[in-house]
């Protein structure tokens, strides 16, 4: 029941790396779209934050991000710290899907991760403005993520950043 | 949903010295503009002062101030101070109860206090201070 695409796709811009704004609180930061070389560190902290390993996952992820460059529909960023040592302080992954069960385009963040030493630090903040950012550009007017309603951290987060509870309601059924 | 007025009244007076931490107001102050008579609020304050969440500051000049951290005491910590939002156990007597369609209700029913309360517990009094300050904008920017 999901249908995909059909609208014209229009050249995106080349891949570019963002400097946090001059002022911004939080140390310096870079914001950029992932490459292959941040792979294990991302491993890692996803590995920390979630207590799940899941390698295969995030290696898949990665190269697809690296592969889409010239589109803004899969966006993967990294924030990384503007020294020498470039060390990864959180990413982001979203998408722009579109009209499933009739919802017009919007972009979906479906992952994110912040080193659990520099939360407080306006990194989430930053790639989540970020990633605003690549959907504006993809043509999409909205932004959707979804989180357990136990999951204190990222609801906190989310609904700090000002987002509200949407139009849908979330269904699942246990398969016997 | 509708709140208790003891819950309401204790949501906007924690807004009010939430948003201005470092400021001091009485009784008096905030229940002129929220239209709560000093008695009530002062019973009110009490509840959040022993919660920990304002503090009383003596003499000239004295009133209550904010003391907890507004990035992570959400709606639902406050309201839980004066009334009950747990979900009905499935046990409780109550018309038809014990039956397969009292319990099939029920389980409806959950479903409405479980978002209820996660809405509560994800809206913190900062992200709170953030939407009231947004629809202050907005009303103003629609005054001619």
């Amino acid at each position: 029941m999901t249908k995909r695409g059909g609208k014209k796709r229009t050249p995106a811009p080349p891949p570019r790396t963002a400097a946090i704004p001059a002022g911004a609180p939080g140390r310096a930061r870079l914001i950029r779209r992932v490459r292959r070389g941040d792979l294990e560190a991302i491993i890692a902290l996803d590995t920390r934050t979630t207590g799940l390993s899941k390698d295969s996952h995030w290696r898949e992820l990665v190269e697809r991000g690296g592969r889409s460059r010239r589109e803004n529909e899969f966006v993967f960023l990294v924030a990384v710290s503007d020294d020498a040592s470039a060390s990864l302080s959180g990413f982001i992954v979203g998408e722009v899907r579109a009209w499933e069960f009739g919802s017009a385009p919007c972009g979906w963040v479906y992952a994110m991760a912040v080193e659990p030493a520099l939360r407080e630090q306006h990194v989430g903040e930053h790639l989540l403005a970020a990633v605003a950012t690549e959907f504006r550009r993809a043509g999409v007017k909205k932004m959707r993520t979804m989180v357990a309603k136990d999951n204190r951290l990222p609801m906190l987060f989310f609904r700090g950043e000002g987002m509200m509870a949407g139009p849908y309601i979330q269904l699942e059924k246990d398969l016997e | 949903m509708r709140l208790q007025i003891s819950s309401q009244l204790a949501i906007f007076a924690i807004i009010e010295l939430a948003a201005h931490p470092e400021r001091q107001l009485t009784v008096g102050e905030i229940g002129a503009k929220y239209g709560a008579s000093n008695h009530h609020l002062a019973k009110i304050m009490h509840i959040l002062g022993r919660a920990g969440l304002v503090r009383s500051i003596r003499g000239v000049g004295g009133g209550y101030q904010f003391s907890g951290n507004a990035r992570r005491t959400t709606l639902l910590d406050v309201i839980e101070l004066f009334e009950d939002l747990s979900p009905a156990s499935v046990g409780q007597a109550s018309s038809g109860s014990g039956t397969a369609e009292g319990r099939a209700l029920h389980l409806v029913l959950g479903e409405i206090d479980d978002a209820t309360r996660a809405t509560l517990g994800s809206i913190t009094l900062d992200t709170l201070c953030a939407l009231a300050a947004r629809e202050g904008a907005r009303a103003a920017a629609r005054e001619p």
